[in-house]
């Protein structure tokens, strides 16, 4: 009397030990999902209230990064420029588009843009950008070629291993202070000994204090 | 709390006290009596066992754990949701986004400004900072200064204009009152029916506008009534020069002081500037010698060399008979001799008054005796003349003219002048400008009941309360830190008041409110105030232009040279010898029977603070009491009445009642008993709910500091007192140590001795650290620290630490970073008592590093004891193994997720910390990471002092430095460097950065001071125990 068929044997051997496989492809994969652009929204471009593009003003135009975002040098938040600043120029050049008229609703209505937030951050991150760009890190460095971008997207993953490989070797990363906010910067050399040279004159504390938790966490 | 606690006067004998070794310190009867309680509860973390509340059985707790591991892995996949960001439209001048600025306002206690600078992230005042260069305030703060800020953010303040509850436009209302003036006008009438009810004034500008009012309306009347006034400082000023004025102590020149129930250094309008000059002269060479007589004990009895618990009757013989001994008083002997004196009547002369006296004459014109608010005008008077005898005018105090303001003789009225006058329905237009008369005036002048009289009742207040409940018109008040305004200082410096950000709500300011009764009724509170500069300020501008000089004002937080200057004044010590000759016959009538005392509540102050729940959950100095008032009740009393701490009795005077729950406190005049009015608001809004009692039903016209006759009657009934006493004890070693300056002058190793040897820095199974650039340590002076809690407050504001409700406190969760241990030594009845502030001690070998399974807590190069929220699991190994016990735990979600304007006052700098959390005292990592980036974009080292700690900003002692301890230049290390210098459980290896300066006292020897060595213990009282 044979209640199974042969072949259940050779079932419940796979099943047993596709088991393991099968919870480990699942680890895999929700792992995966989670590092994926769909969770980090990385190289994601967004959708604005106002099309404005950085490959026109920046790459187009040469814009300084510095002319809208004027407190990364002094500010842990490199701010989104009011409106005033965009209507230094658009009260006089392309007054008439309609890409301009959000801007100039904001102006007469006293009510901000509403930009979608494209670097965010979790809120126990206590990120700064003027100390970065006092030691020797390039805005391209993190926001990638932002003279190429219309539409701005995340560059990196924003993943906390992101941030730790800087951390751990800055020498890697770091540009002269004249070139903080160049474009496609090349570096004049070999960027390991050049890193070394400069994580020396910046005083960039060593890797293992840049690790620790309190440096961006608190 | 086991209900069959013994009573502590029946547990505590004599004997086991005179068996003490060594010089003991115990921090609750229970302790000093060993109960088994106490033992029991000496081996738990926290006070009750942590129960589930939900009454969860082991199976289904075990069914939801899994589900919750099974589905913990999903939030991790959540996406992050998308946010906005709005900039500016037009960039506000100066701001930098995310750099915060500070601008200079004022806090006004008692109507009194103390100068304040304000921290404002993008518009929003997130934290107080004294401001150094106000004199009241010299860059200290106290708890009300620190936590006024709340209130602003308080969602239960009223948010709109109201008539009879509805909402009105601020046009109705004027209107209104042109229509009431008109019909007055139409009347033929002077405004005889008008009347305002104010607090203190000490704005000039409020001041200016009132008095036009009253002149454009010659029969209306002003009426100002502060719950605590200073009215018997000003009659015992009018007493001794004949004229009002205020007297401005310099405790930084004077080596000794006598108070006569004076506590300058617990409260009070000066405060800030009165703990700091106390504290310089005590940390310099020849420290000072404070002598304190009082009824109840307070934080300046805490910092006595010398104290005498007296009754208050015995406190005006005593100064009498100083005043007398002193020559203070032409012919010597008055109504009430010296044999009087002190607490032994019919003895020889007191041996304590003798030695006061004594020591007064040593120090001709280095001396200061100074009497205390609840004193009557004799004793205020009798303090002047003995410091005139004294030589000390012009050295160590001086006078000005008071800088509230009096109104027109002829047209101001007394509290009870104005209740008569509106029971007999004189009144038909009453105008209650802040406060809430129906909540704290006297009992017997039954206002609230007066009120029904007044034809138009109209009420500014920040709060709908128990006075706005009985008005036609509420009129929602703008809050100080929303309002242009001016105010001046005890001694007349003026702060324009600036606005930190507009009215959340729909406030007004009291200039707005008195500028509807004027010919400009839409006048703003700006255009007001500065209209009233714009003449004055060009003088006092020292010529430079209006707005240069307003800017100026504006800027440092003061209108320079507006302090008032030194007033000629003399006593007529022979005149005031008559006129003090027959004290009131109720002085001499030895009153049976206990005499209640009111005093204003430490926390929660007349009842203003009682919805702010960063005041209400503040342990109160001496009792470490939360949320409750009590009533204070002697040891030996408690024993005779056979009450014991949470019994709840009934208090009778004059025939009012109320029920009160008992707190027996050490050091209490055993013929005494204290409550603290303020809390048990009717309509205080949701904090204020429920916690104490209403302690003003019993404070009368005739018995507002005092009143003999009380009848106390024991209930059955028991009520559970919050307190953070017991909490995290630290079982009898060398934790605090206190030695006079004469032994540590012979021996500077002493306090060394007093514990227990560190081992070796080499004896240690702890790995060795990295090591930083700078290595941060903190140094707390126990000499200084007068226990006022600012830096409670102040540490709770900037870290953005919940409030956690009364039921957690008892249960042990309170939250604050730093707790200020408050110890006494010595008998029952007048012991010594001494105040420790515990922050994290950032141990450089620290035991919770070790035993964290996820690695939360770590330590860095700098040896900061790094705590991370977003990796704990909330284990509680770490907090386990403190033997510090300066972890806490967030149990539930306390930080408030919900409510909109709460988030407002919340440091952006600093996480608001989740449910299932450790979290601890960061040395204000914040700060110094802020101080770090400012060095390192300058390319510099961190400055000694640049990085100034929250704790540390507020202390008025300056008890507390911050900075680098590997360098042996900086401030820190210089303090350090001292001999009294001890941490706390060395002997344990932890290594702790936070360390203490021994307490010193400085005893007087005739009384037995240098003979009492380090280990015993003294002042024994005990005949009574």
């Amino acid at each position: 009397m044979q209640i199974f068929h042969r072949s259940t044997n050779t079932i419940s051997r796979v099943s047993v030990f596709g088991a393991v496989f099968f919870v480990a492809f699942l680890g895999w994969l929700m792992d995966a999902v989670n590092r994926s652009p769909y969770v980090t929204q990385q190289h994601v471009a967004r959708v604005q209230p106002v099309q404005f593009s950085h490959a026109h003003h920046v790459g187009g135009m040469g814009l300084d990064c510095r002319y809208c975002h004027t407190t990364v040098e002094r500010s842990a938040f490199a701010n989104i420029p009011p409106t005033k600043t965009c209507m230094n120029c658009h009260s006089q050049i392309w007054n008439q588009s309609p890409e301009i008229a959000p801007v100039q609703e904001s102006f007469r209505t006293d009510k901000s843009i509403e930009w979608v937030k494209v670097y965010d951050l979790p809120d126990y991150v206590y990120f700064n950008h003027s100390i970065h760009v006092a030691k020797g890190v390039g805005c391209e460095t993190c926001h990638g070629r932002i003279d190429k971008m219309p539409l701005v997207a995340q560059h990196p993953t924003l993943e906390m291993s992101w941030c730790l490989d800087c951390h751990r070797a800055p020498e890697k990363h770091l540009r002269p202070r004249d070139q903080i906010f160049t474009m496609g910067y090349v570096p004049a050399g070999d960027q390991e000994v050049i890193g070394e040279r400069l994580k020396a004159q910046y005083h960039i504390r060593p890797s293992n204090e840049l690790t620790e938790c309190w440096t961006c966490h608190r | 709390m086991s209900a069959e606690r013994k009573p502590p006067g029946v547990a505590v004998d004599a004997s086991k006290l005179e068996a003490l070794r060594g010089r003991e310190y115990w921090r609750s009867l229970e302790e000093l009596a060993r109960t088994e309680d106490f033992q029991e509860h000496l081996h738990r973390e926290f006070r009750v066992p942590v129960p589930m509340d939900g009454g969860l059985d082991r199976r289904e707790m075990l069914t939801l754990m899994g589900a919750s591991m099974a589905l913990a892995g999903l939030t991790g996949c959540v996406r992050q949701p998308e946010e906005r960001v709005f900039p500016y439209v037009r960039p506000p001048e100066e701001s930098v986004v995310g750099e915060p600025l500070y601008y200079a306002s004022a806090h006004l206690h008692g109507g009194y400004a103390r100068g304040i600078l304000v921290e404002s992230y993008e518009g929003r005042p997130t934290k107080i900072e004294g401001n150094d260069l106000h004199p009241s305030s010299k860059g200290g703060t106290d708890v009300f200064a620190q936590g006024f800020l709340l209130n602003m953010y308080d969602p239960d303040r009223s948010q709109t204009l109201t008539e009879r509850g509805e909402i009105r436009a601020w046009s109705s209302f004027i209107a209104a009152v042109k229509l009431a003036l008109e019909r007055d006008r139409s009347a033929g009438g002077r405004g005889a029916g008008l009347r305002f009810l104010t607090g203190t004034v000490t704005s000039p500008t409020l001041l200016q506008q009132l008095q036009d009012i009253l002149a454009a309306h010659p029969d209306a009347k002003w009426t100002s009534w502060e719950p605590v006034g200073r009215e018997n400082a000003m009659e015992g000023a009018r007493l001794a020069f004949g004229e009002p004025v205020e007297a401005r102590y310099r405790f930084d020149a004077a080596d000794v002081v006598l108070s006569l129930e004076s506590d300058f250094l617990g409260t009070g309008p000066d405060m800030p500037r009165l703990v700091r000059d106390f504290a310089a002269r005590r940390r310099g060479k020849g420290s000072n010698r404070l002598y304190v007589v009082e009824s109840t004990p307070s934080p300046t009895g805490a910092k006595a060399d010398h104290r005498r618990p007296m009754a208050p009757r015995e406190i005006e013989a005593f100064a009498r008979a100083v005043a007398t001994q002193l020559g203070a008083l032409p012919s010597g002997v008055s109504g009430v001799g010296a044999s009087a004196a002190g607490a032994a009547p019919g003895n020889a002369p007191d041996p304590f008054a003798a030695a006061v006296v004594e020591d007064l004459k040593a120090h001709r014109g280095a001396s200061l005796v100074i009497a205390g608010e609840s004193q009557p005008a004799h004793v205020h008077a009798l303090a002047h003349a003995m410091n005139e005898a004294l030589g000390n005018a012009g050295k160590t105090v001086d006078y000005t003219e008071p800088s509230a303001g009096a109104p027109l003789t002829s047209q101001s009225a007394t509290l009870p002048e104005l209740v008569a006058d509106m029971a007999a329905g004189k009144v038909g237009f009453l105008v209650i400008v802040g406060g809430n008369p129906v909540f704290d005036a006297p009992a017997d002048l039954e206002f609230g009941k007066a009120m029904d009289k007044v034809d138009l009742r109209v009420h500014l207040g920040l709060y709908e309360d128990e006075t706005s409940r009985l008005c036609h018109w509420h009129v929602a008040q703008a809050h100080e830190l929303e309002s242009w305004s001016d105010a001046r200082s005890m001694h007349g410096a003026v702060t324009i008041l600036q606005p930190l950000i507009a009215p959340l709500y729909d406030g007004r300011t009291a200039h707005e409110v008195l500028a509807a009764f004027t010919e400009q009724p839409d006048k703003t509170a700006h255009d007001i105030v500065k209209d009233y500069w714009k003449s004055r300020l060009a003088t006092t501008g020292g010529g430079a232009d209006l707005d240069t000089a307003w800017r100026t004002a504006l800027h440092d937080g003061i209108v320079k040279d507006s302090e008032f200057k030194a007033k000629d004044v003399r006593v007529d010590s022979s005149a005031l010898e008559a006129k003090i000759q027959n004290p009131k016959s109720k002085t001499e009538a030895e009153p049976a029977g206990l005499t209640l005392l009111f005093r204003p509540d430490p926390t929660v102050w007349d009842g203003r603070y009682a919805n702010n729940g960063w005041l209400q959950e503040l342990p109160k100095p001496l009792t470490k009491l939360t949320w409750d008032n009590a009533a204070m009740v002697a040891p030996s009393t408690a024993q005779r009445l056979g009450l014991q701490t949470e019994d709840v009795v009934e208090l009778t005077l004059d025939g009012r009642k109320v029920l009160a729950p008992v707190w027996v406190l050490p050091g209490q005049s055993e013929s005494c008993v204290t409550v603290h009015f303020g809390n048990g608001r009717a309509r205080g809004g949701r904090v204020a709910s429920g916690a104490g009692f209403d302690a003003y039903a019993l404070r009368t016209t005739g018995a507002l500091w005092s009143g003999a006759g009380l009848q106390l009657s024991k209930t059955l009934r028991r009520r559970t007192l919050a307190t953070t006493q017991h909490h995290h004890s630290m079982e009898g070693r060398g934790l605090i140590r206190s030695v006079t300056a004469d032994q540590y002058a012979a021996d500077p190793r002493i306090v060394a001795k007093l514990g227990e040897e560190p081992p070796g820095p080499t004896d240690t199974l702890y790995p060795k650290l990295p090591t930083g650039s700078y290595a941060w340590g903190l140094s707390i002076d126990l000499s200084t620290c007068v226990g006022c809690n600012a830096c409670v407050i102040a540490c709770q504001a900037e870290n953005n630490i919940p409030v956690v409700g009364k039921d957690q406190v008892t249960r042990g969760r309170h939250m604050q970073w730093i707790r200020i241990d408050r110890y006494y030594t010595g008998g029952l009845e007048a012991p010594d008592t001494l105040f420790q502030p515990v922050t994290c001690m950032h141990c450089e070998d620290a035991p919770c590093e070790t035993v964290c399974p996820v690695a939360a807590t770590s330590h860095s190069a700098e040896g900061l004891n790094q705590m991370v929220y977003n990796r704990c699991v909330g284990t509680r190994y770490c907090s386990n193994n403190c033997p510090y016990k300066v972890r806490r735990f967030n149990f539930y979600l306390y930080s408030d997720y919900t409510t909109e304007v709460l988030k407002m006052v919340r440091n952006p700098e600093v996480t608001v910390r989740s449910r299932g959390v450790m979290e601890k005292c960061s040395y204000c990592v914040q700060r110094i990471n802020h101080a770090r980036y400012a060095a390192e974009k300058e390319n510099r080292p961190i400055r000694d002092g640049e990085i100034v700690t929250a704790c540390q900003q507020a202390c008025p002692a300056q008890a507390i430095v911050f900075g680098n301890v590997s360098d042996p230049d900086s401030a820190v290390s210089k303090v350090k460097s001292e001999m009294r210098t001890y941490g706390l459980l060395t002997e344990l290896g932890t290594r702790p950065r936070t360390t203490y300066l021994a307490h010193l006292s400085n005893p007087n020897p005739k009384l037995g001071g240098a003979a009492r060595p380090a280990g015993e213990g003294e002042h024994g009282h005990k005949d009574d125990v």
